[in-house]
This record gives structure tokens, C-alpha cells and sequence, in this order.
């Protein structure tokens, strides 16, 4: 893809280009299951995280590894012992000569940016602080793709709306495909203001409401996301809002017969167990499916090299 | 006699600053690195009555040409200043400072959590817009839009 050299953020990315990622997510998408390839042997990756989140390395790893590459590791004790002494500048420029793509999660904001600037090959970013996650909403993207419709969709966006970026991110990405959005929140967690008036000036459908209730019926997709402890003050500010969005079997009588519902998981109790059973429940789905997508990353930026 | 060439003599050489916002002087200084160790001979006027702003600030640096990218900046804090480039007391080069698309080093991120504002080989770098003017973090994307003169280097 022309000027496909970083993975930094959704919003450089038009839909054509978004497309693009999904057709070769598809193609590629049988090497995630059984068959084998070799198309990126001698090629390797190195993940590079200043701060721990597992599936998301995983994930990262497994798809080189299907694809015949190989993968080198800082582990996070090292990492974090480099951050004391040692520059993240200076950390990229050694280990681009080892490597032929990296894969980065940093606490700070802008730091895949700054990465990529000193970088000789391909930067993925994996998360940078509050900042971007752009490969965890191509992977939304294309869950929606393979199990309902990304065009004119009916979605509901559920939880934390005002700190979760992962949800800002898609909400941007679906604006593309003319998306008619519904946020659910509590008061304190609704979107920020600037963040949904770039929504409106793009043309689509927004509302807001607090009640899960009265939108669970008209939407294709309910998206739902964690309400993270650490946002509150105190614990009964936490309480308050923490189970208002619990989402249960008996919730989903009269729901559309197409309904997914998503989540970035791990999930706290946002998800009953006994929905997991039903047809309506994707996520784990949606988890496998952050391997087809990472491998059409890997490989598009491989190839382009 | 009008009354701006009481206040502040001609030179002979420089740069004349002129329409600065009235009460940026001191910040298009700041700008310009124009400190206490630098050796140029610099007036200031503030709070000029003007005819075409109400009241504006003046700057006048002896002895230095300044160039483009270092003017530039001043319209971040004052968009309507005029540039006089003076050679043997005449005006030879007269312009309006212009917002440049990007400032490096110039203004400090606000977000405390920004990769530019920790120990790496980095400056700060904005992308600029207008009007009126807003600056965006090139790294953590960040805006300031109010106060930037607050946020000077
Ligand atoms: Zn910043």
C-alpha cells in the first residue's frame, strides 16, 4: 500500500485504505486456522513492551509464526530496566538492526510516533499510554465485517465512552462506513464533547442515552467496554456506575435476531456467563480475529519493504 | 512629529517589529531567544496608541536581519505584526508575519503524559492552523488553542 510504512494511528487512514487491510485480513485468514504458510520466513519481528498486556503480544506473535516468521522479545523486566537508563530512541535505533518490523506498547503518549521517526523499519503501535490502539479497532472493524455489515450499520457504543479510546477510535472508523451510532453511558463517563462534534460534522447519526434498555432492540451491534476502577475517585463513585451496564440472557429477549455484541475483553462483569452461549456472543471470536488482521499488517508492511 | 517616532528612535540597521498585540512585547522576545545574554541592542514600546489596532507593542533589534522561520513564530502570539527589515534607516523589506505549518522547539506540549515533554532526543513539534490559531502536538496530538503564549519554551 503506497505510504503504508507505519501502523501509528486510525485517523491517517481513509477507507479505501481501511479496505484494503480487511480484504488481506480475509485472505489471509486460513493461515490463522489450519493451513500453513511460509510467506514471511526469514523475516523478523520484535515486540518491544514497556508495559505488560499479554494478549496483545500474543496475538502479535502468533500471527508471525503462522506466517513463517520468527519473533524476538524484550521481556518486561529488561524493558524496564532499559527505561531507567537507557533513551526509547536509542533502544529503536539497536534494535532495528535486528529486526525487520516492531511491534511497540509505551506509557507515554505520542511514543510510537517519535519511534517512527527513529526507526529504519516498519513501527506497529500496540498502544501508547491513553493514546492510539489502531490495530484493536482494525480488528473491531473486521469482526463486524465477517459476522454482520459495516456498511450503514445500527451500533451501540456501551460503558466508558469519556476515557475509553479504543471506543473513540471506532467511532471514527465506523463514520467512514456511515454508521448510525448510539452511546450508553452514566453521565460521568459520557464522550467528550469534541470527540462527538467531529462525529456529527461527519455526516452520521449520533445519540446519547443512559438507558441499555430501551436501545437494545433497535441496534445490530452492542459493543460494550470495562469501566475501569482507577477512573474514580472512590470506590463508592466506582460502585455507582460499575454495574449499570450488565449485560444478561434474560436482557437479550427481544433483541434483533442479528445482534452481535463485541468486547475488547478480559471482561470484569460487564457479560454474564450465560450470554456466552447464545448466538448473540462474538467476543471471543472477535479475539481470534485480532490474528488475521495482525497478519495483514505484518505482511503489508513486510511486502512493501 | 507623530507620536510613535518620539517614542522610539529609527535605527540604523535591524529589524523593526511593529503591530505586535499590545502586550506581547516581552513574549516576542522570548520567541526571537532574545534574552539578557544576547548582545544586541533591542528597544521595546508597549502599549502604543495605534491607529490601525488600538494600541500595539514595538520591537526594534539592532544590527540583526531576521530571517523568515524566526518571524513566523511571532504570529503564534500576534498575528498582525509587521516585519521592517531597515538597512541606512530605509525600509527595504516590508511584510506581515505569516502562520508557519509547523513550530519545533518553540512551544511546550501540555499534556504532562507526552513523549516530548520526557528525557528523549526530541523537541516539542506542533502543526499549525488558523485562525484563530490552534496548535497540535505532532506526538500525543494534544491542542492548545488559548494561552499559548503561557506555553512558550
Ligand atoms: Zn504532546
Amino acid at each position: 500500500m503506497p505510504g503504508l510504512r507505519h501502523i501509528i494511528s486510525m485517523k491517517e487512514l481513509s477507507r479505501e485504505d481501511i479496505e484494503r487491510i480487511l480484504e488481506k485480513a480475509r485472505e489471509l485468514e486460513r493461515f490463522a486456522r489450519k493451513e500453513r504458510s511460509n510467506m514471511l520466513e526469514g523475516s523478523v519481528l520484535a515486540t518491544l513492551f514497556y508495559e505488560p498486556s499479554t494478549r496483545t503480544r500474543l496475538s502479535f506473535e502468533t500471527a508471525m509464526k503462522r506466517l513463517g516468521g520468527e519473533v524476538i522479545d524484550m521481556v518486561s523486566k529488561e524493558v524496564s530496566s532499559a527505561a531507567k537508563g537507557e533513551s526509547l530512541a536509542d533502544t529503536i535505533r539497536v534494535v532495528d538492526k535486528y529486526a525487520d518490523v516492531i511491534v511497540l506498547r509505551h506509557p507515554k503518549e505520542g511514543s510510537a510516533r517519535m519511534a517512527a521517526e527513529f526507526s529504519s523499519v516498519p513501527i506497529i503501535n500496540a498502544g501508547d499510554g491513553a493514546g492510539h490502539h489502531p490495530t484493536q479497532t482494525r480488528l473491531d472493524l473486521y469482526t463486524i465485517m465477517r459476522v454482520s455489515c459495516l456498511e450503514g450499520l445500527n451500533i451501540a457504543l456501551a460503558g466508558d465512552l469519556k476515557y475509553g479510546r479504543t471506543v473513540h477510535s471506532l467511532a471514527y472508523a465506523l463514520s467512514l462506513f456511515g454508521a448510525n451510532i448510539t452511546l450508553v453511558s452514566p453521565k460521568q463517563l459520557r464522550i467528550p464533547e469534541f470527540i462527538k462534534s467531529d462525529l456529527r460534522a461527519r455526516g452520521i447519526g449520533i445519540r446519547e442515552t443512559e438507558s441499555l434498555e430501551s436501545v437494545m432492540n433497535e441496534v445490530d451491534v452492542l459493543y460494550v467496554t470495562r469501566i475501569q476502577r482507577e477512573r474514580f475517585p472512590d470506590h463508592e463513585e466506582y460502585m455507582k456506575v460499575a454495574g449499570v451496564y450488565r449485560i444478561t440472557g434474560k436482557l437479550l429477549d427481544g433483541v434483533r435476531d442479528n445482534l452481535i455484541i463485541m468486547h475488547p475483553l478480559p471482561r470484569i462483569d460487564e457479560i454474564a456467563p450465560d450470554v456466552d452461549r447464545t448466538k448473540h456472543a462474538k467476543y471471543f471470536e472477535q479475539a481470534f480475529y485480532g490474528v488475521p488482521v495482525r497478519m495483514a499488517l505484518l505482511s503489508m508492511l513486510l511486502e512493501a519493504e | 512629529m507623530r507620536e510613535k517616532d518620539v517614542r522610539v528612535l529609527p535605527i540604523r540597521n535591524g529589524t523593526v517589529i511593529d503591530h505586535i498585540t499590545a502586550g506581547q512585547a516581552l513574549n516576542v522576545l522570548k520567541i526571537l531567544g532574545i534574552t539578557d545574554k544576547s548582545n544586541s541592542v533591542v528597544s521595546v514600546a508597549m502599549n502604543v496608541p495605534s491607529s490601525v489596532i488600538g494600541t500595539k507593542d514595538i520591537v526594534k533589534v539592532e544590527d540583526r536581519e531576521l530571517i523568515e522561520d524566526e518571524v513566523n513564530r511571532i504570529s503564534l502570539i500576534s498575528p498582525k505584526a509587521t516585519i521592517n527589515i531597515i538597512r541606512g534607516y530605509e525600509v527595504v523589506m516590508k511584510h506581515r508575519v505569516e502562520l508557519p505549518a509547523r513550530v519545533d522547539g518553540v512551544v511546550k506540549c501540555v499534556n504532562p503524559n507526552c513523549i516530548s515533554n520526557t528525557s528523549e532526543p526530541v523537541v516539542s513539534k506542533f502543526l499549525v492552523s488558523g485562525k484563530p490559531v490552534m496548535l497540535r502536538c505532532a506526538y500525543c496530538d494534544y491542542v492548545i488553542s488559548e494561552n499559548i503564549a503561557a506555553h512558550l519554551i
